[in-house]
This record gives C-alpha cells, sequence and structure tokens, in this order.
C-alpha cells in the first residue's frame, strides 16, 4: 500500500500546499512518494527529496510538463497509477483541474478535498459550503483524493532523504497548449499560507478602498482577501476569492472588513483560529461567528486600527 | 459548431441546509431548488457564443429527477435550443454523470461542452474533468474568457495565483468560474417560449450506462459550531484583546 502525492510547484518552487497533502497521505500508513512533473526540475526534485517521511521522488523531466497542462500530467499519473493504492493532490486549482481526468481514466471515483482520514478507504469531507462533513468510503481500488489544506498541518521540509528515480515522460497528444500566464505580484504573503488576512466585502465599496486593507495588511504582514461579492463587483480580482468557490483558508488571525457573512464566504474562512468582524450593520451574519466584532464604519475603523498597530 | 450544456439541479445557493437527525443527509424536502450558479453561467456563455454567431444550436442536458425539467425549462428561457434529460431518481456521483455525458455527446456531436466548474451541493468539482477524459478531449477548466478562434478555444483560466491562458484544440470541455459572465435574467416571454421547445426524457438504461454510486456515504454530520464571541466597543479595545487575550498580534 503506496501512496503518491502530485507536487505542485510554480517557478522552481514547491508549494507549500504539497506539504499538507504529505500529511494526509501519512495518515495512511504506507510509504508515501512524490512525482514532480516539470521541465529542467533536478532542483526541484532534490528539495523535494528532503521533505520529511518521504521514501521515493519519481521524477518526469521533459517539455511537456513546463507548465501544468491536465491532459499531460493526468497521462502521466494513469502511467504510474498501478503501482498504488492511493494517489493525492492538493485541492488547489491545480490539483482540481488535473486529478479528476486522471481517476476517470483510471475508472475510479474522486474523493474531493477531504479534511480527514479515517482509514485508508474512508474519509471526511465538507458539502454543502461545509455546513455539513460526509464520511464516505471507496470501493474503488485505487483511491483518488484532494486534500484541504486547511485540512492537515504541513509536514516538514527538511530532514529527509528519499531516493530519486526518473519517470519516463509521455506524449499527451498535444491538444492543448500553454498561450501566457498573468500572475498576481506581490510582495505579500500568499492567501494559503498567510498567519494573518485582512478581507474586503462589498461594504468597501469600490477596489480604490481596499487600499485602506492593503496598509492594514502592511503592518501586520498578512495577505489581502475578498468575498465573492467584492470579486463580482469588480472590486479585486478574483484569486483574492476567500469561499466556498474560491479558496480555503485558516489563518491565526482573520480580519472581516465590510463583509456580510454569506453562507459562501463564511465556507471558506470559519476554520481561522481568531476571528474579528468590522462591519457597521450590527445585525450581519459574520458577528455570529467572530471572535471580537467591532460595530464601526470601515472608513474610520480601519485606518485607526492600522495607526494604532506597530 | 453545437454546444452542449449540462447542467444540474440543486438546493438554491442561499438556503442554509439543515443535516438530518438520522445522519444520512441534508434535508432537501421542500427546500427551494435552482439551477446550479456555475451553470447558469455555462448556459449563458453558450448563448452569448451562439449570438456572436460561434455556435449554430446548444442543447441543455441534465441527469435527475422528473423535477430537473424545470431546471432545463430555465435553460430554453436563458436561450437553449432544446433539452434532454436523463431521468433518473437514484444518487447520481460524477463519474457516473460523466459516463452518460460521454453517451450523449456521442450522439450529438458538439463542437463545445461547456459545465459548471462545480455544483454547489457536493462541491465535487470533478464531472467537466472526467468528461474530458473519458471522450479524450482537452480541457479548460475554470474559464473567466473564452474566444472561439478557428479550431480553437483560446480560454482564460483562473488558477490560484492569478490567470492563466490556454489554446485547445475543439472539440473540447470548458468549465465556468465565476466572472465568465453575468447570467441575464429570464424574461416572461421567453420563459413562454421555452415551454414549446422540445425536451426529450430517456433513462440512463437507453444509454446503457452504470451510474452505480462508487462511494458510499457512511454519515453526514453538521460541522463544529463556532460560538459568537464579544462586541468590543472601540478600535483600541479590539487591539487590546488581540494583543493581550487572543495573543495573535505583538
Amino acid at each position: 500500500m503506496t501512496a503518491l502525492i502530485i507536487v505542485e510547484h510554480e517557478g522552481g518552487q514547491l508549494k507549500a500546499s504539497t506539504l499538507n497533502a504529505v500529511t494526509a497521505a501519512q495518515k495512511l500508513g504506507g510509504p508515501v512518494h512524490l512525482l514532480v512533473a516539470g521541465h529542467e526540475v533536478a532542483a526541484l526534485a532534490q528539495s523535494a527529496a528532503k521533505i520529511a517521511g518521504i521514501e521515493k521522488v519519481r521524477v518526469a523531466d521533459a517539455p511537456q510538463y513546463a507548465h501544468p497542462l491536465a491532459e499531460d500530467l493526468a497521462a502521466l499519473v494513469v502511467a504510474l497509477a498501478p503501482d498504488y493504492s492511493h494517489i493525492l493532490a492538493p485541492a488547489t486549482t491545480f490539483g482540481k483541474n488535473v486529478l479528476p481526468r486522471a481517476a476517470a481514466l483510471l475508472d475510479v471515483a474522486q474523493i474531493s478535498d477531504i479534511v480527514a482520514v479515517e482509514s485508508p478507504d474512508t474519509f471526511v469531507r465538507p458539502i454543502y459550503a461545509g455546513n455539513a462533513l460526509a464520511t464516505v468510503q471507496s470501493s474503488d481500488r485505487i483511491k483518488v483524493i484532494t486534500v484541504r489544506t486547511t485540512g492537515f498541518e504541513a509536514a516538514k521540509s527538511e530532514g529527509g532523504s528519499a531516493a530519486i528515480e526518473p519517470a519516463a515522460a509521455l506524449d499527451a497528444g498535444g491538444t492543448s497548449r500553454f498561450v501566457s500566464h498573468e500572475l498576481t505580484k506581490s510582495a505579500r504573503p500568499e492567501l494559503t499560507s498567510a498567519r494573518i488576512i485582512v478581507s474586503g466585502g462589498r461594504g468597501m465599496g469600490n477596489g480604490e478602498n481596499f487600499k485602506l486593507l492593503e496598509a492594514l495588511a502592511d503592518k501586520l504582514n498578512a495577505a489581502v482577501g475578498a468575498s465573492r461579492a467584492a470579486v463580482d463587483s469588480g472590486f479585486v480580482p478574483n484569486d483574492y476569492q476567500v469561499g466556498q468557490t474560491g479558496k480555503v483558508v485558516a489563518p491565526e488571525l482573520y480580519i472581516a472588513v465590510g463583509i456580510s457573512g454569506a453562507i459562501q464566504h463564511l465556507a471558506g474562512m470559519k476554520d481561522s483560529k481568531v476571528i474579528v468582524a468590522i462591519n457597521k450593520d450590527a445585525e450581519a451574519p459574520i458577528f455570529q461567528i467572530a471572535d471580537y466584532g467591532l460595530v464601526a464604519d470601515l472608513f474610520q475603523a480601519v485606518p485607526e486600527l492600522t495607526s494604532k498597530l506597530g | 459548431m453545437k454546444i452542449l450544456v449540462p447542467i444540474k439541479r440543486v438546493v438554491d445557493f442561499n438556503v442554509k441546509v439543515r443535516v438530518k437527525s438520522d445522519g444520512t443527509g441534508v434535508e432537501t424536502a421542500n427546500v427551494k431548488m435552482s439551477m446550479n450558479p456555475f451553470d447558469e453561467i455555462a448556459v449563458e456563455e453558450a448563448v452569448r457564443l451562439k449570438e456572436a454567431g460561434a455556435a449554430t444550436e446548444i442543447v441543455a442536458v441534465s441527469i435527475g429527477p422528473t423535477q430537473a425539467q424545470e431546471t432545463l425549462r430555465t435553460a430554453l428561457a436563458i436561450g437553449a435550443d432544446r433539452a434532454i434529460l436523463v431521468e433518473t431518481t437514484a444518487e447520481t456521483q460524477p463519474l457516473g454523470v460523466a459516463k452518460a455525458l460521454r453517451k450523449l455527446a456521442e450522439k450529438e456531436v458538439p463542437g463545445l461542452i461547456i459545465l459548471g466548474k462545480q455544483a454547489i451541493d457536493d462541491d465535487s468539482n470533478q464531472t467537466g474533468q472526467m468528461l474530458a477524459a473519458l471522450l479524450n478531449w482537452p480541457q479548460a477548466t475554470f474559464a473567466s474568457k473564452v474566444k472561439i478562434i478557428g479550431q480553437e478555444a483560446e480560454v482564460t483560466r483562473e488558477i490560484d495565483g492569478g490567470l492563466e491562458t490556454i489554446a485547445v484544440k475543439l472539440p473540447a470541455i470548458v468549465t465556468t468560474d465565476l466572472r465568465l459572465n453575468e447570467p441575464r435574467y429570464v424574461t416572461l416571454p421567453n420563459i413562454m417560449k421555452a415551454k414549446k421547445k422540445t425536451l426529450e426524457v430517456v433513462k440512463p438504461e437507453d444509454l446503457g450506462v452504470d451510474l452505480t454510486p462508487r462511494l458510499k456515504t457512511l454519515k453526514v454530520q453538521e460541522p463544529a459550531k463556532r460560538k459568537a464571541g464579544a462586541q468590543v466597543k472601540s478600535v483600541d479595545e479590539l487591539v487590546a484583546k488581540l494583543k493581550n487575550e487572543a495573543r495573535v498580534i505583538q
């Protein structure tokens, strides 16, 4: 019984999400292997081999893996699948794109977004925007799983010494190609790994006003997030979105500003350790889950908070 | 080019679902049902492509109970040309649904299939990718922009770090993200027109597909509730609490 994790990486760096998937895989009880697929990824494979508790790193190094196209990666996963009882990836846009395709090619179900491992065939996953937790059992010969990163601690990125073994690259037919990307450049921490998040909702009024949150975030070394309403209104790009259909986060401190607290938003942040809500509407549902609620005009409270910190 | 748009009838996004006391699932009796919001975006995108001259016919399909006919009528009112319901009262899971959709795709031969990226009931985010695999078509998931250029679709995708643009050869699968479009309001004349459009009902047996679930739900529970904390009166009090009580800031 061996598990294989598809490593998520970008710009030559391992993404932290992989480390959470490692912890989930270790709960299955068997050895854990990693698959690094990319182009010119020898150094990356070396750092993957240092992750604590990994037995083997399999490396597919070829030009077709320079960008994570689902067609190529799924074909590669399927070719390696006979060696494994479990195949996992983080439930990020990367894992969500690639893994269901591999599952269907293997004629097995996928268990999406697990938050707990009950046994090697039984897992807990949120449904209905996290308003219910389902315990599901798979009867498939290979369990294909995406891991909700907030459900598992990150494994240690140092201390391991896994064997590195090449994996043969495949030609998946070339029906898709990478054209370009436009990655959000920010000096602030990433939303999914930030210790503190400052998030804005419809109450921010416009995109310009997000500068107030950015100033606060910079004081706290925090990431900036947003509710779906703020994204919908065009205030900020979609990659800011926290919620059922955006990112799921669980920072030490989540400061919700001008966010009413729709079910869809709570689904993405309610596991945060401490939640602060600032909203002028005392009836806003966000106050029902906030540890500290401040009923105030955000345009006064946020600058005041920024000035009184640090 | 024909576009196939699979849609799902789900508990309305405004409903706060309740877990059944016997732990077998969530209460769906007497609960408002609607078209999955991402599927509405898929129908809208198909209609826009047709209006722009990139598509000639839109076929909406669903797999579910008799009542899913109402959801298909909504798709027809938005602008789909005809509809097919694969009628079943059994539990459906993404792999089975993808297999049924493959059969329909093989029969209808569309150039493009647009699906919602995820259904807001089981939150699986799988069906489009699985269908692409079964048809051996390329996929462009989480789309925020779709352009048809010759024999390709150029799709901008919402990814965790920003945006990615890929080109996929047609026929292809596209799954929709939130910002792809804003679905139009359905007007009364269009609702009346939709009633006259063809809605075909078939059974899973007619398609020769096995919809048997692969995952068995052992139990469904409510998550641990978060308790409301304290109201603070001022920014000063908030800062003091965060420093001295919660100890999350220095």
